[in-house]
Protein backbone atom coordinates (compact mmCIF):
# COMPACT_ATOMS: atom_id res chain seq x y z
CA UNK A 1 0.00 0.00 0.00
CA UNK A 2 2.79 2.27 0.97
CA UNK A 3 4.43 1.51 -2.44
CA UNK A 4 1.24 2.96 -4.41
CA UNK A 5 1.18 5.97 -2.12
CA UNK A 6 4.81 7.02 -2.25
CA UNK A 7 5.23 5.97 -6.27
CA UNK A 8 1.72 8.31 -6.59
CA UNK A 9 3.34 10.91 -4.72
CA UNK A 10 6.61 11.23 -6.89
CA UNK A 11 5.17 10.45 -10.27
CA UNK A 12 1.88 12.68 -9.63
CA UNK A 13 4.97 15.33 -8.59
CA UNK A 14 6.70 14.96 -11.48
CA UNK A 15 3.65 15.43 -13.82
CA UNK A 16 2.37 18.43 -12.05
CA UNK A 17 6.18 19.61 -12.20
CA UNK A 18 6.29 19.63 -16.16
CA UNK A 19 2.93 20.81 -16.22
CA UNK A 20 3.26 24.08 -14.28
CA UNK A 21 6.95 24.35 -15.14
CA UNK A 22 8.26 23.64 -12.18
CA UNK A 23 11.22 21.88 -13.57
CA UNK A 24 13.51 23.50 -11.97
CA UNK A 25 11.85 23.24 -8.51
CA UNK A 26 11.71 19.69 -8.89
CA UNK A 27 15.57 19.32 -9.10
CA UNK A 28 16.50 21.60 -6.44
CA UNK A 29 13.80 19.60 -4.20
CA UNK A 30 15.53 16.18 -5.32
CA UNK A 31 18.89 17.03 -4.34
CA UNK A 32 17.79 19.06 -1.31
CA UNK A 33 15.32 16.44 0.18
CA UNK A 34 17.69 13.44 0.14
CA UNK A 35 19.95 15.54 2.59
CA UNK A 36 17.46 17.13 4.34
CA UNK A 37 16.44 13.71 5.12
CA UNK A 38 19.84 12.28 6.42
CA UNK A 39 20.55 15.26 8.51
CA UNK A 40 16.82 14.72 10.01
CA UNK A 41 17.37 11.26 11.15
CA UNK A 42 20.75 11.49 12.43
CA UNK A 43 19.24 14.36 14.63
CA UNK A 44 16.81 12.25 15.67
CA UNK A 45 19.52 9.55 16.28
CA UNK A 46 20.99 11.54 19.90
CA UNK A 47 17.17 11.72 21.39
CA UNK A 48 16.15 8.37 20.49
CA UNK A 49 19.35 7.22 21.80
CA UNK A 50 18.83 8.85 25.53
CA UNK A 51 15.46 7.77 25.91
CA UNK A 52 15.67 4.02 24.97
CA UNK A 53 18.55 4.24 27.14
CA UNK A 54 16.50 6.09 29.98
CA UNK A 55 13.75 3.26 29.30
CA UNK A 56 15.98 0.27 29.77
CA UNK A 57 17.00 1.42 32.73
CA UNK A 58 14.05 1.63 33.77
CA UNK A 59 13.44 -1.69 32.98
CA UNK A 60 16.20 -3.54 33.75
CA UNK A 61 15.13 -1.79 37.62
CA UNK A 62 11.75 -3.73 37.39
CA UNK A 63 9.81 -0.41 37.39
CA UNK A 64 7.86 -1.71 34.28
CA UNK A 65 6.99 -4.52 35.94
CA UNK A 66 5.54 -2.27 39.05
CA UNK A 67 3.32 -0.31 36.45
CA UNK A 68 2.44 -3.53 34.26
CA UNK A 69 0.87 -4.61 37.93
CA UNK A 70 -0.74 -1.21 38.89
CA UNK A 71 -2.58 -1.57 35.23
CA UNK A 72 -4.21 -4.56 36.09
CA UNK A 73 -7.79 -4.39 37.17
CA UNK A 74 -8.36 -1.72 34.15
CA UNK A 75 -6.71 -4.32 31.83
CA UNK A 76 -9.61 -6.58 33.06
CA UNK A 77 -12.16 -4.07 32.23
CA UNK A 78 -11.12 -3.39 28.83
CA UNK A 79 -10.08 -7.10 28.10
CA UNK A 80 -13.13 -9.32 30.06
CA UNK A 81 -12.62 -12.35 27.91
CA UNK A 82 -8.75 -12.95 28.07
CA UNK A 83 -7.77 -15.41 31.04
CA UNK A 84 -4.66 -15.64 30.77
CA UNK A 85 -2.36 -13.78 32.66
CA UNK A 86 1.10 -13.93 30.63
CA UNK A 87 -0.92 -13.03 27.91
CA UNK A 88 -2.42 -9.45 29.64
CA UNK A 89 1.03 -8.95 30.96
CA UNK A 90 2.23 -8.84 27.37
CA UNK A 91 -0.43 -6.39 26.78
CA UNK A 92 0.42 -4.23 29.49
CA UNK A 93 4.12 -4.57 28.54
CA UNK A 94 3.31 -3.35 25.50
CA UNK A 95 0.97 -0.33 26.58
CA UNK A 96 3.32 0.49 28.85
CA UNK A 97 6.18 0.53 26.44
CA UNK A 98 4.14 2.61 24.14
CA UNK A 99 3.18 5.25 26.68
CA UNK A 100 6.90 5.98 27.07
CA UNK A 101 7.47 5.84 23.57
CA UNK A 102 9.91 2.98 23.80
CA UNK A 103 8.37 1.63 20.44
CA UNK A 104 10.86 -0.81 19.29
CA UNK A 105 10.08 -3.08 22.94
CA UNK A 106 6.43 -2.47 22.41
CA UNK A 107 6.26 -3.56 19.08
CA UNK A 108 8.20 -6.86 20.28
CA UNK A 109 6.05 -7.09 23.39
CA UNK A 110 2.83 -6.31 21.02
CA UNK A 111 3.97 -9.32 18.71
CA UNK A 112 3.94 -11.82 21.83
CA UNK A 113 0.64 -10.75 23.05
CA UNK A 114 -0.68 -10.86 19.46
CA UNK A 115 0.84 -14.72 19.14
CA UNK A 116 -0.93 -16.12 22.40
CA UNK A 117 -3.69 -14.06 21.82
CA UNK A 118 -4.24 -16.07 18.35
CA UNK A 119 -3.22 -18.83 20.35
CA UNK A 120 -6.08 -18.49 22.57
CA UNK A 121 -7.95 -17.83 19.58
CA UNK A 122 -7.30 -21.73 18.56
CA UNK A 123 -5.97 -19.83 15.02
CA UNK A 124 -9.20 -19.03 13.85
CA UNK A 125 -8.95 -16.54 10.63
CA UNK A 126 -11.49 -14.20 12.21
CA UNK A 127 -10.56 -11.57 15.03
CA UNK A 128 -11.85 -12.29 18.35
CA UNK A 129 -12.28 -9.32 20.31
CA UNK A 130 -9.47 -9.05 22.40
CA UNK A 131 -7.22 -8.71 19.47
CA UNK A 132 -9.51 -6.23 18.24
CA UNK A 133 -9.82 -4.40 21.18
CA UNK A 134 -5.71 -4.63 21.61
CA UNK A 135 -5.11 -3.53 18.43
CA UNK A 136 -7.42 -0.34 18.32
CA UNK A 137 -5.99 0.69 21.91
CA UNK A 138 -2.52 0.06 19.79
CA UNK A 139 -3.37 2.32 17.50
CA UNK A 140 -4.25 5.09 18.76
CA UNK A 141 -1.79 4.66 21.63
CA UNK A 142 -1.40 7.26 24.53
CA UNK A 143 2.29 8.49 23.80
CA UNK A 144 3.14 9.96 27.59
CA UNK A 145 6.29 12.33 25.79
CA UNK A 146 6.41 12.77 21.79
CA UNK A 147 9.82 13.69 21.95
CA UNK A 148 10.54 13.10 18.39
CA UNK A 149 8.08 15.92 17.94
CA UNK A 150 9.39 18.34 20.46
CA UNK A 151 12.89 17.97 18.69
CA UNK A 152 11.61 18.46 15.55
CA UNK A 153 9.69 21.73 16.91
CA UNK A 154 12.65 23.20 18.60
CA UNK A 155 14.72 22.25 15.26
CA UNK A 156 12.32 24.43 13.57
CA UNK A 157 12.56 27.22 15.47
CA UNK A 158 9.91 26.90 18.57
CA UNK A 159 10.54 28.94 21.64
CA UNK A 160 8.02 26.49 23.30
CA UNK A 161 8.62 23.15 21.99
CA UNK A 162 7.40 21.42 24.99
CA UNK A 163 4.20 23.78 24.83
CA UNK A 164 2.50 20.89 23.01
CA UNK A 165 2.62 18.39 25.48
CA UNK A 166 -0.63 18.53 27.26
CA UNK A 167 -2.33 19.13 24.57
CA UNK A 168 -1.05 16.18 23.17
CA UNK A 169 -2.09 13.96 26.18
CA UNK A 170 -5.34 15.27 25.91
CA UNK A 171 -5.78 14.99 22.26
CA UNK A 172 -4.02 11.18 22.18
CA UNK A 173 -6.81 10.42 25.56
CA UNK A 174 -9.99 11.28 23.11
CA UNK A 175 -9.10 9.35 20.68
CA UNK A 176 -7.69 6.03 22.61
CA UNK A 177 -11.53 6.46 24.78
CA UNK A 178 -12.79 6.95 21.06
CA UNK A 179 -11.59 3.08 20.03
CA UNK A 180 -12.71 1.75 23.23
CA UNK A 181 -15.98 3.27 23.06
CA UNK A 182 -16.58 2.23 19.46
CA UNK A 183 -15.06 -1.20 20.22
CA UNK A 184 -16.94 -1.89 23.11
CA UNK A 185 -19.92 -1.09 20.91
CA UNK A 186 -19.00 -3.63 18.00
CA UNK A 187 -18.43 -6.46 20.56
CA UNK A 188 -21.83 -5.91 21.91
CA UNK A 189 -23.40 -6.12 18.71
CA UNK A 190 -21.82 -8.99 17.49
CA UNK B 1 4.28 31.03 34.03
CA UNK B 2 1.29 29.95 34.02
CA UNK B 3 0.37 26.22 35.78
CA UNK B 4 0.63 24.13 32.19
CA UNK B 5 3.46 24.94 31.07
CA UNK B 6 5.00 24.33 34.60
CA UNK B 7 3.75 21.01 34.33
CA UNK B 8 4.60 20.50 30.71
CA UNK B 9 8.43 21.38 31.47
CA UNK B 10 8.25 19.56 34.63
CA UNK B 11 7.41 16.13 33.19
CA UNK B 12 10.49 15.21 31.49
CA UNK B 13 13.15 15.90 34.47
CA UNK B 14 10.32 14.27 36.64
CA UNK B 15 9.97 11.01 34.72
CA UNK B 16 14.08 10.77 34.55
CA UNK B 17 14.70 11.69 38.26
CA UNK B 18 12.09 8.84 38.86
CA UNK B 19 13.40 5.91 37.03
CA UNK B 20 17.33 7.15 38.08
CA UNK B 21 16.35 7.09 41.38
CA UNK B 22 14.73 3.92 41.08
CA UNK B 23 17.67 1.94 39.49
CA UNK B 24 19.74 3.93 42.02
CA UNK B 25 17.73 1.80 45.00
CA UNK B 26 17.69 -1.36 43.17
CA UNK B 27 21.06 -0.87 42.45
CA UNK B 28 21.45 -2.02 39.16
CA UNK B 29 24.27 -1.45 36.55
CA UNK B 30 22.94 1.95 35.40
CA UNK B 31 25.95 2.82 32.88
CA UNK B 32 25.74 -0.15 31.05
CA UNK B 33 21.70 -0.54 31.05
CA UNK B 34 21.77 2.82 29.81
CA UNK B 35 24.23 2.27 26.82
CA UNK B 36 22.83 -1.15 25.88
CA UNK B 37 19.18 1.00 25.31
CA UNK B 38 20.48 4.02 23.58
CA UNK B 39 22.57 1.39 20.96
CA UNK B 40 19.40 0.17 20.15
CA UNK B 41 18.00 3.68 19.62
CA UNK B 42 20.31 3.87 17.50
CA UNK B 43 19.98 1.36 15.59
CA UNK B 44 16.18 2.38 15.55
CA UNK B 45 17.44 5.62 13.81
CA UNK B 46 19.65 4.20 11.62
CA UNK B 47 16.99 2.03 10.54
CA UNK B 48 14.45 4.14 9.73
CA UNK B 49 16.62 6.23 7.02
CA UNK B 50 15.82 4.64 4.31
CA UNK B 51 12.25 5.12 4.52
CA UNK B 52 13.35 8.32 5.36
CA UNK B 53 14.96 9.35 2.01
CA UNK B 54 12.52 7.49 0.30
CA UNK B 55 9.14 9.75 1.99
CA UNK B 56 11.28 12.73 1.84
CA UNK B 57 11.93 12.56 -1.42
CA UNK B 58 8.60 12.22 -2.39
CA UNK B 59 7.22 14.79 -0.14
CA UNK B 60 9.55 17.23 -1.61
CA UNK B 61 8.59 16.37 -5.28
CA UNK B 62 4.74 16.91 -4.18
CA UNK B 63 5.15 20.16 -2.67
CA UNK B 64 7.35 21.46 -5.22
CA UNK B 65 5.71 21.13 -8.16
CA UNK B 66 2.77 22.55 -6.82
CA UNK B 67 0.35 19.68 -6.59
CA UNK B 68 0.52 19.94 -2.71
CA UNK B 69 -1.12 23.08 -3.16
CA UNK B 70 -3.87 22.29 -5.62
CA UNK B 71 -5.00 19.21 -3.37
CA UNK B 72 -5.14 21.48 -0.89
CA UNK B 73 -7.07 24.36 -3.16
CA UNK B 74 -9.32 21.09 -4.52
CA UNK B 75 -10.30 20.25 -0.75
CA UNK B 76 -10.45 23.63 0.79
CA UNK B 77 -14.37 23.73 0.33
CA UNK B 78 -14.88 20.77 2.29
CA UNK B 79 -12.16 21.32 5.37
CA UNK B 80 -14.47 25.15 5.21
CA UNK B 81 -17.45 23.34 6.05
CA UNK B 82 -15.90 21.09 8.67
CA UNK B 83 -13.42 24.45 10.47
CA UNK B 84 -10.40 22.03 9.57
CA UNK B 85 -7.47 24.11 8.21
CA UNK B 86 -6.46 22.70 4.30
CA UNK B 87 -2.44 23.21 5.26
CA UNK B 88 -2.80 20.33 7.76
CA UNK B 89 -4.70 18.14 4.52
CA UNK B 90 -1.08 16.38 3.26
CA UNK B 91 -0.27 15.32 7.51
CA UNK B 92 -4.13 13.94 7.26
CA UNK B 93 -3.56 11.96 4.75
CA UNK B 94 -0.23 10.28 4.98
CA UNK B 95 0.03 9.56 8.91
CA UNK B 96 -2.40 6.54 9.05
CA UNK B 97 0.03 4.98 6.21
CA UNK B 98 3.15 6.05 7.41
CA UNK B 99 4.74 7.03 10.87
CA UNK B 100 8.33 8.56 9.32
CA UNK B 101 5.94 10.30 6.44
CA UNK B 102 3.66 11.94 8.98
CA UNK B 103 7.10 12.66 10.78
CA UNK B 104 8.84 14.58 7.20
CA UNK B 105 5.22 16.09 6.75
CA UNK B 106 5.30 18.26 10.51
CA UNK B 107 8.54 19.10 9.45
CA UNK B 108 7.48 20.61 6.14
CA UNK B 109 4.36 22.03 7.96
CA UNK B 110 6.47 23.78 10.69
CA UNK B 111 9.16 25.13 8.66
CA UNK B 112 6.51 26.92 6.51
CA UNK B 113 4.48 27.90 8.83
CA UNK B 114 6.76 28.22 12.10
CA UNK B 115 6.46 26.07 14.64
CA UNK B 116 4.52 28.24 17.11
CA UNK B 117 1.83 29.08 14.80
CA UNK B 118 -1.69 27.22 15.41
CA UNK B 119 -0.82 25.23 12.00
CA UNK B 120 2.84 24.41 13.71
CA UNK B 121 1.24 23.62 16.89
CA UNK B 122 -2.04 21.47 15.72
CA UNK B 123 0.25 19.56 13.57
CA UNK B 124 2.49 18.92 16.48
CA UNK B 125 -0.43 17.75 18.41
CA UNK B 126 -1.74 15.62 15.24
CA UNK B 127 1.34 13.56 14.79
CA UNK B 128 1.35 13.01 18.52
CA UNK B 129 -2.26 12.11 18.73
CA UNK B 130 -2.43 8.87 16.93
CA UNK B 131 -0.47 5.81 15.31
CA UNK B 132 0.09 4.55 12.09
CA UNK B 133 -3.37 2.57 11.52
CA UNK B 134 -2.30 0.58 8.31
CA UNK B 135 1.30 -0.31 9.73
CA UNK B 136 0.15 -2.27 13.08
CA UNK B 137 -2.81 -3.75 11.57
CA UNK B 138 -0.35 -5.27 9.16
CA UNK B 139 2.33 -6.17 11.33
CA UNK B 140 0.07 -7.62 14.28
CA UNK B 141 -2.33 -9.84 12.05
CA UNK B 142 0.68 -10.67 10.09
CA UNK B 143 2.07 -12.84 13.05
CA UNK B 144 -1.39 -14.61 13.68
CA UNK B 145 -3.76 -16.60 11.13
CA UNK B 146 -5.95 -14.10 11.36
CA UNK B 147 -7.81 -12.92 7.82
CA UNK B 148 -10.88 -11.07 8.61
CA UNK B 149 -10.41 -8.20 11.10
CA UNK B 150 -13.42 -7.23 11.49
CA UNK B 151 -14.49 -3.91 12.79
CA UNK B 152 -10.55 -2.78 13.33
CA UNK B 153 -9.73 -0.86 10.90
CA UNK B 154 -13.16 1.06 11.34
CA UNK B 155 -12.51 1.65 15.27
CA UNK B 156 -8.84 2.79 14.50
CA UNK B 157 -10.16 5.50 11.47
CA UNK B 158 -13.10 6.84 14.20
CA UNK B 159 -10.38 6.90 17.12
CA UNK B 160 -7.93 8.94 14.53
CA UNK B 161 -10.52 10.77 12.99
CA UNK B 162 -11.28 11.78 16.84
CA UNK B 163 -7.71 12.64 17.54
CA UNK B 164 -7.47 15.36 14.91
CA UNK B 165 -10.91 16.76 15.90
CA UNK B 166 -9.22 17.36 19.07
CA UNK B 167 -5.66 18.40 17.96
CA UNK B 168 -7.60 20.97 16.01
CA UNK B 169 -10.08 21.82 18.33
CA UNK B 170 -7.46 21.86 21.60
CA UNK B 171 -4.78 24.00 20.09
CA UNK B 172 -7.45 26.92 19.36
CA UNK B 173 -7.80 27.25 22.85
CA UNK B 174 -4.83 25.41 25.26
Amino acid sequence: MMGYIWAGLMIIGIMTALFSGELEALNTAFFQSCEDAVFFTIGLAGIMALWSGIMNIAKGAGMIRAFSKAARPILRYIFPEEKNEDTLSLIIMNMVMNMFGAGNSATVFGIKAMKALDRSNHHRKTASNTMCMFLVINMSSVQLIPLMIMKIRSDAGSLNSVDILIPTIIATSVSTLTGIIICKFFERRT
Amino acid sequence: MDILKLISYSIIPVILTVILAYGLIKNVDLYGLFAEGAKDGIHTAVGIMPYMIAIFVAIAFFTASGALGMLEHLFSPICKILGFPSELLSLLFIKPVSGSGGLAVVKTILEQYGADSYIGRAASVMMGSAETIFYTIAIYFGVTSVKKSRYVMISGLAAYFAGVAASVIICKYI
